[in-house]
């Protein structure tokens, strides 16, 4: 009963003053709309940016390092295995990059609740022959429908089909740099030169681009088999296993559990990638800073338009008093009227700014690098629109505190003797 | 007699420029049903001593007891609970609140109360402006009435809650002469017809020789 009186009063207060009142919520719903949106616009790019990179990196990669042997003959002697023995000129073990045992390993694997699926991989380095002229490159031995299921491979494929490289035997997948280079086109067949001299035909059933021109100007995929038969390596021989986790953040635990269990070398990718992680922050750091700023111009804007509103309405905060509104009373009203003005404003603001957001997500954005990418990245994550929200309420809450401190101490018997 | 409001040895200074005493060891009580006048020259300190009466004003030394009961001098909560509940009040200015018609004038310190419920609270109200025959204005703006009938209102308004006593400061001293009597005659039906207590700061002589007690000041202190 009570808090309804204070709230019909501030309502009256506030429709007595509309267009002012409109002023303060205008800068509050323009600062949430701007929040909204550069948050979800800033954190749309960070998702594109790294998606280039993560999307296709696996979470843990099982390889084998090239790096000298941890057990090294002299460790074995019972003459020194007490002692800390120094030795000179070791050289690393790299004769084998095979992982050993694989098929066991990617069973086992595959059985772990965590993961999501793993996909094997196979790397040669080779050279394209073009004429005259050798461009060292990279083939891939994949599996296409595991890598596009775990890694998107197929959305990168942009002519021809990731598929044909199982039903075409010798078939390769160019990158679209290395296929201009060559001069080839989908249906035309390449000669390659591995590196223990080997010549092979393949035949091309597609380009990619990955985003990355350097990626595209040396590598190429093709199946696990015919990188296999590229390397002359039994049916067995796998370099990589990629791993992809239900939550990426269980990642560097999981590649120490592998690394111990089955013997190998297992890299993360918040290892692999820390770079794009620093980036990302950063970003979004800027852009909450920026909205946050915003928002807080918004409550000054609030704070005088309520100062000036207090100024206004001495004689009446004086008559409340006067017939029993305490000062405690005279504050809830102002400060309710901030945040009526701040949640008014809020709302609407989180209105505008999922228009603005979906207008930019409409606006073409073409370009050769991203070729799955039409229009400007968005991103609708609600959470924003909580933040928008919640901060509003904040910001117009300590606007419309001060002045409604300031309301509630004044004296009515200075205002009614000043008369 | 049932003593509302007394007063017991109240000082009280103004320490701003410089420090005066300007009620001096002041005593008095006022009985239910009394209609009592306070008056005294331009500065005497009559409409200080009101204040400081209605309980607005805490910087005093000295007694205060509404109807027995002395009043804190830092509860503010608590004072302004005993202005919305035993005490009515008309000023020199009107002091309606122009963002609401005349009947949710009257009615805001009957809200505020919250004895009755909303309902109630408006069909008194309604009661009270037809006691002040303004009952045509009531959906009104209160902006948009002339100055005796503001004046008016704001009685009505001092009336809701049915006070203990009515204070009014200069309450006619804005009005014509016509208005003036036309108050004076409602705070004289209020006090035979309803038994009001009313105390009521005025420089007007004629106003003041028609209530039933006078109390004259001068320089702080009561001389009759």
């Amino acid at each position: 009963m009570r808090k309804r009186l204070l709230l019909n009063i501030a309502k009256s207060l506030l429709l007595a003053r509309w267009r002012q009142t409109l002023v303060a919520a205008v800068g509050v719903t323009f600062s949430i709309t701007m929040f909204v949106t550069l948050l979800s616009f800033m954190s749309g790019l960070n998702d594109l940016l790294d998606g280039l990179i993560l999307n296709r990196t696996p979470h843990v990669r099982i390889y084998n390092d090239i790096k000298p042997n941890a057990d090294q003959p002299i460790n074995n002697s019972t003459d020194f295995n007490k002692a800390h023995n120094f030795i000179g000129s070791v050289k690393s073990d790299g004769n084998r990059q095979a992982i050993y045992n694989s098929e066991a390993i990617m069973k086992s694997i595959l059985k772990d609740p965590r993961v999501i699926g793993l996909s094997p991989k196979i790397t040669a380095q080779v050279f394209f022959n073009d004429g005259n002229v050798d461009i060292t490159g990279s083939i891939f031995g994949v599996n296409p429908t595991e890598e596009s299921k775990l890694f998107h491979f197929d959305e990168y494929v942009t002519t021809g089909n990731s598929a044909d490289l199982t039903k075409v035997n010798n078939s390769i997948i160019l990158g679209k740099g290395l296929a201009d280079k060559l001069l080839v086109q989908i249906g035309d067949a390449i000669q390659i030169t591995t590196s223990k001299g080997d010549r092979i035909q393949l035949k091309v059933v597609g380009t990619f681009q990955s985003g990355i021109k350097d990626f595209d100007n040396v590598q190429s995929y093709a199946s696990i088999n015919t990188v296999q038969k590229i390397l002359a390596v039994p049916n067995d021989y796998i370099t990589s296993i990629q791993v992809k986790l239900k939550d990426i953040l269980q990642a560097p635990a999981v590649a120490k559990e592998y690394e111990r269990l089955y013997q190998t070398d297992a890299e993360d990718i918040q290892t692999a990638n820390s770079q794009f992680e620093t980036g990302s922050s950063i970003r979004t750091l800027i852009s909450y800073s920026v909205g946050v700023t915003l928002l807080i111009v918004a409550g000054f804007g609030i704070y005088n338009i309520l100062n000036m509103m207090i100024f206004e309405k001495m004689d009446s905060i004086a008559i409340l008093k006067a017939t029993g509104f305490s000062g405690r009373d005279v504050k809830n009203i102002f400060i309710y009227i901030a945040i009526s003005i701040g949640i008014f404003g809020g709302l609407m603001g989180l209105f505008f700014g999922f228009s603005l957001s979906a207008l930019i997500d409409q606006i073409p954005f073409n370009t050769a690098s991203l070729p799955t990418i039409k229009t400007y990245p968005i991103n609708y994550n609600p959470k924003f629109y909580v933040i928008g929200i919640v901060f509003s309420f904040i910001t117009t809450y300590f606007a419309g505190w001060f002045p409604a401190r300031k309301a509630s101490k004044i004296d009515p018997v200075v205002i009614i003797r000043g008369k | 007699m049932n003593k509302i409001l007394e007063a017991k040895n109240i000082n009280k200074f103004f320490h701003d420029p410089v420090r005066i005493q300007v009620i001096e060891n002041l005593s008095f009580s006022i009985n239910k049903g009394d209609f009592v006048s306070l008056t005294g020259k331009s500065g005497c300190g009559k409409s200080t001593l009101l204040y400081v009466l209605s309980t607005m004003d805490t910087d005093y030394d000295g007694g205060l007891f509404i109807d027995g009961e002395k009043m804190p001098k830092n509860n503010e909560g608590f004072l302004a609970k005993i202005r919305n509940e035993k005490i009515g009040f008309v000023f020199q200015f009107h002091y309606l609140l122009n963002e609401f018609n005349v009947l949710e004038n009257v009615m805001l310190p009957g809200l505020k109360l919250a004895k009755y419920s909303r309902e109630e609270v408006e069909h008194r109200a309604m009661e009270k402006l037809k006691i002040l025959g303004i009952e045509n204005l009531a959906l009104k703006k209160s902006n948009h009435i002339s100055g005796g009938e503001k004046q008016r209102v704001a009685i009505a308004r001092a009336l809701i809650n049915d006070p203990h006593i009515i204070m009014g400061d200069e309450p006619t001293g804005n009005l014509d002469k016509k208005n003036s009597d036309l108050v004076f005659d409602i705070f004289n039906q209020l006090a035979d017809e309803f038994k009001q207590t009313l105390l009521i700061v005025t420089h007007d002589p004629s106003f003041a020789e028609r209530t039933h007690r006078i109390i004259k000041m001068e320089d702080g202190k009561i001389i009759s």
